[in-house]
């Protein structure tokens, strides 16, 4: 039975059952590389995407439930971000991307699908976070190589790359 | 991170009343903080390039580029660069001009396990020595073309010109382009001088992150064959005592006949689930109805499994046995001494671990993460019942499992399941395999002693540790019958070493003993984690050195810097006393009244070579019993900095990683099976109580490299352990430091 979802601006149908977690249709329907599985228990955020701007856990949500909603994977994120600002042209990363490879942040780089995607939405409301407020925000999201001292540099960076355009 | 890189330790028998001791005289520690340096040590096993020839390590390309073959396997530690950087360096070449090459068996050179943090001072110096070769080859080569001896040649980004005439110059792409050396590899060639280094010791950005910031990077979760089924495994939710295994009583295969296309998989006590719809594999594990035969025979409580180690018939080991212990510690002016205990804990890798694999009659194609892909087929071999030169094992990146996790489990898994299911079968482990059936590091217990002289000077050092062994056969080849369970022997005996149980200090009459406890009955499945028994080690002695400086009312920086041993300890020591003004004074808990305690702490530390060092500032609400890492100070002397952000990365890392070990990791279980099988019952430190890190890397360009990926963590674990002590006047006896174990030790203290 086929589900219309709008997925990264472009709207398709996939036919799948509709308890079937988004996650897999994502990954196995649509071939994208940035939500991806972690837990299959929404504790990681490994497979975060937003759904209409709010960071969501992919590997609980069944496609049911987000039909007719705006779906971003990180691949999305860019675009998601020149259509928020109004951008004239979409850029080749969102900020927090561009960030996180000038601060060298990651490392193994699988938990930063869903690190990225929640920085995205907190930089969306708050252009500059103080560290509290980044904490409070990604706590949810898991990472075990321990990048967060360098993660927390580069939101901080981002934010000022969106708000000045400066970095 | 797992292989022991130290020598058979010579050792002598004899037998004492109660159970065999084995005397060991152990080689000074610093001895093996030497880098090898020889050629030997890599396998020339079947199907496999020679270790012998230039070509397998490097190939010069037409455009004057250079691709560097190497066995290292990428996990996020930034070895895809910094390989790069020393072969680059060595040939003379700019960095944009060399590159590496995906892992594959036959195609790789068989460079072991990237493990031990040995990637850069064992592989780097392969791939140095080979790029020494290749510049001498090639200049020999330019030497007969542009009619100059060789030394008169100078090279420049893969140009060699001659000396005063630069317009006589031939690229090393013109020499060679796209044509095989064609001599051995000896090693010989004469290695640049580190004062001419321009590319090593600097701060090249990965190569690996652009990518994976995008989101473009391949993991090995993404890697798709065609025609290939989604596959689950189906075990208990939890292993039980590595021994008795898991035993199918039954299995319903029509309990999950509703699912379209889902069948069981059975090979003797291995089962699993595949589907051409992932979801629907998801779904069919876990309706498929088994009943198994699990006894309750584990300890009911972790107090209970440390007493059961120490009750135990243990086989005993002197580690080390220098000087008079016994005679010192009569005559000391201060003793402290203690139990300490510490728990099994997970690998965890954020990713659960993926394989695929297509096997056929005759031929077998896997796509693995764990760090071997040689170590791979052979297991591979092992389940299928084919010969290596009919296997073909390629290397993709997942979250790392900082040591062996079920990497290997899982390849061997989805190798048993594509050969039973007659496809191609894509393994993807849940969240609760990945927990529940890890090989843990293994709990451990200790007796410490130190005493000192009335003016704080070390006198004797006295360390019993007891730990159950690394198990050897791993769950699938248990479950299909062609491997038993047993336990490692000989060296890999694990147990305490001396690196972090006294060689930071000075010592005349230091005493290690290790208590090997059976761990075959009654215990888990266990492998060596990030730092293998360091955390466990550092926890008790560190404590324990703590405490008996502050008998002997002496600050624990002055303490540990007049018994220093040797000045790279030292290099480390104020290196983080540097970084975080320390400045001497008592503990801060004399002075400390109201709800929210803080405390500082101290200590020094490694795993088998390097130097280490950690200063850890932390809070106790003590009306919670939550304990926060605040701010954390960690330095390594890993010898030559290869990349010196990659190094501060490791530390600062290392620094988190230590605060989630020290404060919140801990399996749990019943007396069946282990019960920590998610995110929730098995904490990891998050994003709101990751300390702020200040990493120091102490630089020594002209001592070889000996690693820089685990060295930091002992130290980081035990200064947080003293600075719980500082905070509050307590001393913890067992970790994690969770808010129950915190709020029963305050009470029992102030009680």
């Amino acid at each position: 039975m086929a589900t219309r979802l709008t997925v990264n601006q472009r709207t398709q149908d996939v036919e799948a059952a509709p308890d079937t977690p988004l996650l897999y249709v994502l990954i196995n329907d649509l071939s994208l590389q940035g939500p991806r599985f972690g837990c299959g228990l929404a504790q990681c955020g490994a497979c975060s995407v937003l759904v209409d701007g709010v960071e969501t856990r992919s590997c609980v949500t069944p496609i049911s439930r987000v039909e007719g909603k705006s779906i971003t994977t990180l691949e999305g994120l860019p675009a998601w971000y020149a259509q928020q600002q109004k951008l004239a042209a979409v850029p080749e990363l969102h900020p927090i991307q561009q960030a996180v490879i000038d601060e060298q942040a990651l490392q193994c780089g699988y938990c930063y699908n869903g690190q990225m995607v929640k920085a995205a939405e907190l930089l969306s409301k708050n252009q500059q976070p103080t560290d509290a407020a980044i904490r409070t925000a990604m706590n949810g999201h898991i990472c075990r190589c321990g990048t967060y001292p360098r993660l927390m540099k580069a939101i901080k960076r981002a934010g000022l790359a969106m708000a000045g355009g400066a970095r | 991170m797992t292989e022991s890189i130290l020598p058979e330790l010579p050792r002598r028998e004899f037998l004492k009343a109660g159970g065999a001791l084995i005397v060991g005289f152990a080689i000074a520690p610093t001895a093996f903080a030497q880098n090898p340096g020889q050629l030997t040590g890599a396998n020339d096993g079947p199907a496999q390039p020679r270790a012998d020839q230039l070509d397998t390590w490097i190939a010069i390309h037409a455009d004057n580029t250079a691709t560097i073959i190497h066995g290292h396997h990428e996990l996020g530690q930034g070895i895809s660069t910094t390989l790069l950087m020393i072969a680059a360096e060595e040939l003379d070449m700019d960095m944009s001009q060399v590159q590496g090459m995906p892992l594959e068996t036959g195609k790789s050179p068989n460079q072991g396990l990237t493990a031990a943090s040995a990637g850069i001072a064992r592989g780097g110096v392969r791939v140095r020595l080979a790029a020494a070769d290749a510049r001498q080859a090639l200049l020999t080569l330019a030497s007969t073309r542009l009619g100059a001896p060789v030394d008169r040649l100078t090279v420049s980004k893969g140009v060699v010109s001659v000396v005063g005439t630069p317009a006589k110059s031939v690229t090393y792409g013109e020499l060679l382009g796209n044509k095989r050396f064609n001599v051995p590899f000896t090693g010989r060639a004469p290695i640049k001088d580190y004062r001419k280094h321009t590319i090593v010791g600097t701060r090249v950005p990965r190569r690996d992150v652009p990518a994976k910031a995008a989101g473009k990077y391949v993991y090995l979760q993404h890697v798709k064959v065609p025609g290939m089924l989604h596959g689950r495994i189906v075990r208990p939710r939890g292993q039980g005592s590595f021994l008795h295994g898991a035993k199918v009583m039954s299995v319903e295969a029509s309990s999950i006949s509703s699912i379209p296309g889902a069948r069981v998989v059975r090979r003797g006590d291995f089962l699993g689930v595949v589907a051409p719809n992932e979801w629907d594999a998801v779904k069919a594990a876990q309706q498929l109805k088994v009943t198994w035969d699990m006894p309750a025979i584990l300890p009911a409580t972790p107090q209970a499994l440390y007493d059961q180690m120490r009750a135990a018939k243990t086989v005993d080991r002197f580690v080390l046995d220098r000087g008079d212990c016994t005679a010192a510690f009569a005559r000391a002016a201060y003793v402290a001494s203690g139990r300490y205990d510490a728990p099994y804990q997970l690998h965890g890798p954020f990713a659960p671990n993926c394989a695929v694999a297509d096997v056929t009659r005759d031929s077998a194609l896997v796509y693995s993460s764990r760090q071997t892909i040689y170590g791979t087929r052979q297991v591979v071999c092992g389940v299928t019942g084919l010969p290596p030169e009919k296997v073909v094992v390629r290397f993709y990146e997942t979250s790392p499992s900082y040591g062996r996790g079920c990497q290997e489990d899982c390849a061997m898994a989805a190798a048993v399941m594509s050969q039973e299911a007659g496809a191609p079968v894509r393994l993807q482990f849940m969240r609760w395999d990945e927990h529940g059936w890890d090989h843990y590091q293994q709990a451990h217990t200790a007796d410490v002693k130190i005493g000192c002289d009335a003016s704080g000077r070390i006198v004797a050092y006295e360390y019993h540790g007891w730990q159950h062994n690394f198990t050897s056969g791993d769950t699938t080849e248990i479950m299909i019958g062609t491997k038993k369970p047993g336990e490692g022997d000989g060296i890999r005996a694990q147990g305490p070493t001396l690196f972090n149980t006294g060689d930071q200090y000075t010592i005349a009459n230091w005493r290690i003993v290790n208590h090997r406890v059976p761990g075959m009955n009654g215990y888990f499945k266990a492998a060596p984690l990030r730092s293998p028994m360091d955390i466990a080690l550092s926890f008790a002695g560190e404590q324990t050195m703590d405490e008996v400086a502050f008998k002997a009312s002496i600050d624990p920086y002055q303490f540990r810097r007049q018994n220093i041993n040797g000045e790279r300890w030292l290099g480390v020591l104020d290196a983080v006393a540097r970084a975080s003004r320390w400045s001497p004074r008592r503990a801060s808990f004399i002075s400390q009244t109201g709800r929210i305690r803080t405390g500082r702490g101290i200590a020094l530390g490694t795993h088998l070579s390097s130097y280490g060092a950690a200063v850890a500032e932390i809070e106790v609400d003590t009306e919670t019993g939550v304990v926060i890492a605040k701010r954390m100070f960690g330095s390594i002397d890993p010898g030559q900095v290869i990349n010196p952000g990659v190094v501060e990365h490791q530390i600062e890392s290392q620094m988190c990683v230590a605060a989630s070990r020290m404060l919140k990791e801990e399996v749990t279980f019943s007396t069946t099976n282990v019960t920590s099988l998610d995110w929730g019952t098995y904490q990891p430190l998050r994003f709101g109580e990751a300390p702020d890190v200040t990493a120091v890397v102490v630089d020594r360009p002209n001592v070889p490299s000996s690693g820089a990926g685990e060295e930091a963590l002992a130290a980081g674990a035990a200064a947080i352990a003293n600075a719980f002590f500082d905070a509050t006047g307590v001393r913890m006896h067992v970790f994690p430091l969770t808010p129950k174990r915190v709020l029963a030790a305050l009470q029992t203290a102030s009680a």
